[in-house]
């Protein structure tokens, strides 16, 4: 077989061990990759920023395990985010899955919040935040657009108790909390449909500030929706979760990440690269032969 | 009357919320609660003939042996596994099943299942797309012409633009990257969704006229 040939024809089996080695390989390295924020990840980070403590961030957990590595390092930086500062937040997950995403991360960042830590300059002292004082987790109910819709008039309509099986009135933080009129904003952390009812149901009838975590496949489809003003902000698959990690100064897995996708592309467009080589070769070679 | 009724009932109650709509009262936003109420309830009975469905499939397919059938028996274990797990909690030190509370979610065993099987399953299955991304990319990106030529310009573009080693060219990719992103994706993007947004209306009024009578079966 001639060498472009060879090229075109690559079994597939050599490219899957590439790409494993790469990648084992840049997860273990120290090479950093540096990131400039756009201003639609920016726009979100200086939002919740200017929020006074007590205010309440609404964060929609709308995706499972599939798309975790992308979207979980987003509701880690934003949670902590809004905790250090004593903004208080209402969790849902309205995905089949995204109740045990959202009970995982809460626990996580129960831990992560118990640590002082200092981000950007500032030194926050540890504290353990507490369900229903300094968040209030609603859980799961089928049929999202349903309960988009319900939560407008009244968060007691579809979850009159929260995730624990606590009633909602005899929660602290939901006194006098009914419904988006008292949130600061929406933030749908998702990757699926669920999204698509946030902006139509939610946001288009209820008119709250609202932003978007997505993926990276995704994201795309969603900036129609920030032009036209109804987003303040999308974060993007794993770049927009390491750029939000870097505004927050908070790094952390999608930091982590973007090393393993930076290389992972390299190989991607080095393999692009060699299969349209060979494609070029044959293809002169044709022609050489009058075929 | 077993077809007409129906008919009557999506119309009226079809008319009913795209006027509810524009009406702010009092008792206008209480039937709209009542009928979101009804919505979910009726939902619900969806979910159970979805388990129906599931389990009679699954049993269905152990008894005649269709090909890979004996996976068909951690479906089973796992749909009757966490649904056990789920209304079984400890509670004031003792064991038991707990149908109308929300205990059993915090039932350990009910906790483990989820983020030592579940999370690493669908996480896995969802990062081995990457590999067969890129053996994909190795066999379909091929400038053959124009258009292929263009999009797999765009895919360099896009892949490229947070690379630290590209120097002084690093910020040129990027701006390229967002201008796609802003400018020809946006566009193609909107045309799809004012599309997609109309043909949804079309589709409502014909539902609510009785056009489409899809949803009866025929």
């Amino acid at each position: 077989m001639i060498t472009y040939d060879k090229l075109m024809s690559l079994d597939r089996r050599w490219v899957f061990l590439f790409l494993a080695l790469v990648c084992v390989g840049a997860y273990i390295s120290s090479v950093e990759v540096p990131l400039r924020v756009n201003k639609e990840v920016n726009k979100i980070y200086n939002f919740i920023d200017t929020l006074k403590p007590g205010q309440i961030v609404f964060i929609a957990i709308d995706y499972d395990p599939s798309s975790q590595a992308e979207l979980h390092p987003m509701t880690y930086a934003l949670s902590e985010q809004c905790f250090r500062k004593g903004i208080k937040v209402i969790y849902t997950a309205l995905s089949q899955n995204g109740p045990g995403m959202a009970d995982q991360a809460i626990r996580d960042i129960g831990d992560s919040m118990k640590v002082d830590r200092t981000y950007n300059g500032v030194t926050y002292k540890g504290r353990a935040i507490k369900s229903g004082v300094d968040y209030v987790f609603l859980g799961y109910k089928a049929y999202f657009a349903i309960q988009i819709l319900s939560m407008g008039q009244d968060f007691r309509l579809p979850f009159p108790q929260d995730y624990y099986g606590k009633p909602l009135d005899s929660l602290p933080m939901m006194n006098g909390v009914r419904n988006y009129s008292q949130i600061a904003c929406v933030v749908d952390i998702g990757a699926g449909n669920i999204t698509d009812a946030w902006i139509s149901y939610g946001q288009g009838r209820f008119g709250f500030p609202m932003a978007l975590g997505t993926t990276g496949v995704m994201a795309p489809i969603y900036y129609p929706y920030l032009n036209s003003g109804q987003l303040m902000g999308i974060m993007g698959g794993l770049l927009g979760a390491a750029q939000y990690e870097q505004l927050c100064d908070n790094p952390g897995l999608a930091k982590d990440g973007m090393r393993v996708q930076l290389f992972g592309h390299m190989v991607i467009i080095l393999f692009i690269i060699v299969g349209n080589i060979g494609f070029f070769m044959s293809r002169a070679a044709k022609k050489r032969e009058g075929r | 009357m077993r077809r007409q009724l129906p008919f009557i009932l999506v119309f009226a109650f079809g008319l009913f919320m795209i006027f509810q709509y524009f009406v702010p009262h009092e008792s206008s936003e209480r039937a709209y609660e009542f009928l979101l109420d009804w919505t979910t309830i009726i939902g619900i009975f969806a979910l159970a003939v979805g388990i129906w469905s599931l389990v009679s499939v699954t049993i269905e397919k152990i008894k005649l042996r269709k090909p890979a059938w004996q996976y068909s028996f951690f479906t089973l274990a796992g749909l009757f596994l966490m649904i056990l797990f789920g209304f079984t909690a400890k509670v004031d030190g003792h064991w038991g099943f707990h149908f109308y509370t929300s205990e059993g979610l915090q039932n350990p065993m009910f906790r483990s299942f989820f983020d030592y099987i579940l999370t690493p399953i669908q996480a896995t299955m969802f990062s081995m797309l990457a590999f067969f991304i890129a053996s994909a990319a190795y066999r379909a990106f091929r400038a053959r012409n124009v258009l292929a030529t263009l999009l797999l310009i765009a895919a360099l573009i896009m892949m490229m633009r947070f690379n630290p080693f590209l120097g002084p060219v690093g910020p040129l990719f990027e701006k390229t990257a967002n201008w796609l992103l802003n400018v020809p994706s946006l566009a193609a993007n909107r045309a799809i969704i004012i599309g997609i947004g109309l043909g949804m209306v079309a589709t409502a009024l014909k539902v609510i006229l009785g056009i489409e009578r899809g949803y009866m079966g025929k």
